[in-house]
């Protein structure tokens, strides 16, 4: 069990200065900033002092070893665990006591390690649900069937679709959502996630399971993504060279604590990333 | 002196939940279904106790034994025929299947034995007097209370100690990896059945003694109340459904004799919300989170 | 891939079965066919009908196991009958009394769902079924001691008979164990068609919103559903409260169906009746439960005419578990598959 680390409350160490902010990003406020982030299960220190400041427009990677706490670090940022220590600024917004709903339409959207769709209902109704909160109409006027229904609903109908374009998926948009191939179902999370409108997406293991083709189209559409909707991402993956390829800023965790940070040139030739994840050279 | 009256039949009758809870609990446990028939079980091996010493005249350490026997194997068939080809099926396709079996036994009860309520004759008559005229205890108390110990004791063990119970054990929690550890899951879940139905008739002829009357609808009530203790002392937990019977019948008793008799379901089943709404999992049930 | 189909069309369908199941058996009745015991079945086979497709909201589309709608009938039944007379004076217009009182019963029924709901529905799985079975049972008993009655001085509840004193001239509505006496007959089938077609709209058009969709999301997924945004205790309460609405109505049509009623009528046997007819129906098929509760319910009540009136009940039982074997059974299942193309969706309205 790794060691518990004290904190004295209210004395927080000042957060180190990142250098991986991309310049276009250096004159606007950070979406994201992170700072002594920490959550102990038990007497297991799962994640500790995790810094991190992620901008607007920001590609940012988050990369280590199986178990390092990668997907612990989203579970924190969207509030599925609360964090035991440390602040999550959003946009400037502390998000503490928020619950996972909040979060979302406080701007943070997701996909999840395990695809989570609802695998039940219609890859359109599945992009309408991300549209949830965008549509107004109450209960009242949905069971009435008002004129703000038939608005709304026609506007969310065209707007599922829209989205379901980015991956080419607007044929789909009537096939249940559990009986798509498992690449679409990772497609498909990703399309719910924007539909939310978020300023700050984190993609868990977007790219688990494609081969190497379907990897270099989803490259190309994170960054139409980002550059179409001018948001933030963060992704969490093992496949190398999309992390290298497309992520402006690195963060290497291992054992729950970051321990390098910086560009892809910076993270290939820095030796205690080699170390985590080839061991100590002999 | 009442207080004292109310606490010892608040135990007995919860020691006899408690046996009956225990039988819930396993299956639950191994099986994660709600099986609604156990309370019919309770009832059949009630009627076995009752033919055995009424009509055939035995004498009633006969007539348990025979209950027990019966009821073994019942419950062992109901698995095979009823549970066993759902194993995979949706969790309300079992418990519907499992309504199903309760309406098809207290029917056939119906059909075999009569609606008409017949009156138990005890296992063990009379009382220990300790105040005469003020406090005493029926010996079917004390039985009860010693039924359940022995119960909880041999069962701690067996699940504890022994081959099969280790493997029931790990059946529970995981069934697919138990099979490839070279556990017999078909034999471990007929097994579970088979302990849960021979406690179920323990407990049908313990509570026909302790209140005699008996009719194909005596098991579903009990059944629910001891589905209560389960629940109430978090279901899966073997000493839970102690905990859980125990209190359950103390809470019942004490509710009749100083709030109000017709108001004691009622009570029972607030305070079960309460303590659900405090303790999600039960008593002494474990709150598992979804993992993300 | 699977296709899924749109399914307003499939709503309509519904709609237009009953109303044409209406108008077939009220020429049926006209033409004297329909004997009285037959007839009288039409009311409460109506009420089950409601009973079903509110459940499904509950248990097919919310996904989550209640064991307690029994209880919201029985509040939707009392508070309705009350109502009925309470307001005999002021409304005499009887299918307007009528109309009144069911509302009462629906909010009755609403207001049991809130309370039940708002502590409850944080519970899962089985959990929440022992809570909602423990709720049906809790109101049960509540009505069973409770004495209701009305005189020149107004309304009069007590909990025990000798604390419940009426002037002379006053009218005792609920009497504990004896339950509502002295009850005007005002339900009709006609109330009970209006009634089904009602809940088909409020179910159904609720389904095809944003809030049906997201009620769907969290049968689906809850930790998913959560990450888009969506309120969980919301919409659980939504779907929950107006099950539990639509079960009052029913309850109260019900009540006034019988000239008296006893609380026991409505007990765990009612709600475990209910939810066999949902999945029998089919878990998320609205029209599954209409034709589930109509044949379940009607079925049993001709057999008590027969010889094998004794058999009744345990025929019932043995179908009951040969339906859940057979239709679970997957080799029975892939053979019906290649003679009826599937057309799954979560919530098909067919």
């Amino acid at each position: 069990m790794a060691e518990k680390k004290q904190f004295p409350k209210g004395k927080m160490v000042p957060v180190p200065s990142h250098s991986i902010i991309p310049e276009r990003d250096l004159g606007t406020s950070p979406i994201l900033e992170c700072s002594h982030l920490g959550i102990d299960f038990g007497g297991l220190t799962a994640v500790n002092e995790f810094n991190i400041t992620v901008g607007r427009t920001e590609i940012a990677g988050l990369i280590g070893p199986n178990g390092a706490g990668k997907t612990t670090v989203f579970n924190l940022l969207t509030k599925v665990y609360q964090p035991t220590r440390g602040t999550i600024l959003l946009d400037g917004l502390d998000t503490h006591g928020k619950t996972p709903a909040q979060i979302n339409r406080m701007g943070i959207a997701r996909t999840f390690q395990n695809i989570r769709l609802f695998s039940n209902l219609s890859v359109e109704d599945n992009v309408k649900i991300g549209l949830h909160n965008q549509e107004k109409y109450s209960m009242l006027s949905g069971i009435l069937r008002l004129p703000k229904y038939w608005r709304q609903e026609k506007a969310a109908h065209e707007r599922a679709l829209e989205l379901l374009s980015i991956f080419d998926m607007q044929d789909m948009a009537d096939h249940q959502a559990g009986s798509l191939p498992y690449g679409a179902q990772r497609r498909l999370e990703i399309v719910r996630a924007l539909a939310t409108g978020p300023s700050l997406l984190l993609l868990d293991e977007p790219a688990a399971g494609m081969n190497p083709s379907e990897t270099a189209e989803l490259m190309e559409n994170i960054v139409k993504i980002r550059d179409t909707f001018k948001i933030a991402i963060m992704l969490i993956e093992h496949d190398m060279s999309l992390v290298m390829g497309i992520c402006e800023g690195i963060c290497v965790l291992n054992f729950g604590q970051i321990i390098a940070k910086g560009t892809a040139e910076q993270i290939q030739s820095d030796p205690t990333v080699i170390e985590a994840y080839l061991g100590k050279q002999q | 002196m009442s207080f004292l009256n109310n606490a010892i039949t608040g135990i007995s009758l919860g020691s006899i939940y408690a046996i009956i809870a225990l039988g819930y609990t396993m299956v639950y446990g191994i099986a994660k279904m709600l099986n609604f028939a156990h309370g019919d079980v309770i009832m059949v091996g009630a009627y076995v106790c009752f033919l055995a010493m009424g009509n055939a005249g035995l004498p009633s350490v006969v007539g348990v034994l025979l209950a027990v026997a019966v009821c073994t194997v019942l419950g062992i068939v109901i698995e095979r025929l009823a549970y066993k080809p759902l194993r995979a099926a949706p969790s309300l396709a079992v418990l519907i299947t499992a309504i199903g079996v309760s309406y098809l036994l207290q029917n056939s009860a119906q059909i075999l034995w009569g609606a008409a309520t017949k009156t138990f004759r005890p296992i063990v008559e009379g009382s220990l007097v300790l105040v005469p005229g003020q406090l005493s205890i029926s010996y079917v108390a004390i039985l009860s209370v010693v039924c359940c110990i022995v119960v909880m004791v041999a069962l701690s063990v067996f699940t504890g100690q022994t081959k099969m119970g280790k493997a029931m054990r790990a059946c529970s929690e995981d069934k697919a990896a138990a099979q490839l550890m070279g556990i017999d899951v078909d034999a471990t879940i007929s097994m579970t059945f088979a302990i849960g139905s021979a406690l179920a008739a323990i407990a049908g002829v313990l509570m026909c003694s302790a209140y005699p009357v008996l009719s194909p609808t005596t098991g579903s009530l009990p059944g629910i109340r001891a589905f209560t203790a389960a629940v109430f002392g978090g279901i899966g937990s073997v000493p839970g459904a102690l905990l859980g019977g125990i209190l359950l019948g103390v809470i019942e008793t004490f509710a009749k004799a100083y709030i109000s008799t017709d108001l004691s379901d009622a009570v029972v089943f607030a305070v079960l919300i309460i303590v659900l709404l405090v303790r999600p999992a039960g008593l002494l049930g474990k709150y598992v989170p979804e993992k993300v | 891939m699977k296709k899924i189909n749109k399914n307003s069309l499939n709503g309509f369908v519904n709609y237009g079965i009953i109303i044409a199941a209406f108008i077939v058996l009220q020429i049926l009745i006209g033409k004297g066919v329909l004997s009285n015991s037959l007839q009288s079945l039409l009311v409460p086979a109506c009420c089950y009908i409601v009973m079903a497709v509110s459940l499904n909201l509950t248990v097919g589309i919310l996904g989550e196991l209640s064991l307690g709608h029994g209880g919201f009938m029985s509040l939707g039944a009392f508070s309705g009958i009350v109502a009925s007379i309470l307001l005999q004076d002021l409304i005499p217009m009887a299918p307007v009394r009528l109309a009144v009182s069911m509302v009462v019963g629906a909010l009755a029924g609403a207001l049991g769902g809130v309370i039940v709901g708002v502590p409850v529905l944080r519970l899962q799985g089985d959990y929440l079924a022992i809570v909602t079975l423990a709720f049906g049972q809790i109101i049960k008993n509540i009505i069973m001691v409770l004495y209701v009655g009305v005189d020149e001085t107004g309304i009069h509840v007590a909990a025990s008979s000798d604390r419940f004193v009426l002037a002379p001239g006053g009218t005792a509505i609920i009497k504990g164990p004896m339950g509502a006496v002295g009850v005007a007959k005002l339900a009709s089938f006609t109330a009970g068609a209006i009634l089904i077609l009602i809940t088909l709209l409020v179910v159904q058009n609720l389904v095809n919103s944003r809030s049906g969709r997201a009620i769907m999301a969290l049968r689906d997924n809850r930790i998913a559903a959560e990450s888009v945004g969506i309120n969980v205790t919301k919409y659980k309460l939504m779907a929950f409260v107006t099950s539990a609405a639509l079960a009052g109505a029913a309850g109260a049509l019900f009540g006034l169906n019988y000239s008296s009623t006893v609380a026991s009528k409505f007990d765990f046997n009612t709600s475990i009746l209910v939810l066999v007819f949902v999945v029998l129906g089919g878990l998320g098929s609205i029209r599954g439960s209409i034709i589930a509760a109509a044949l379940l319910y009607v079925l049993p009540e001709l057999l008590r005419k027969f010889d094998i009136a004794e058999y009744r009940m345990l025929i019932y039982a043995i179908v009951l578990i040969l339906v859940m074997l057979a239709t679970n059974n997957d080799q029975l299942k892939s053979m019906l598959g290649r003679i009826i193309p599937k057309r799954k969706g979560a919530v098909s309205n067919g």
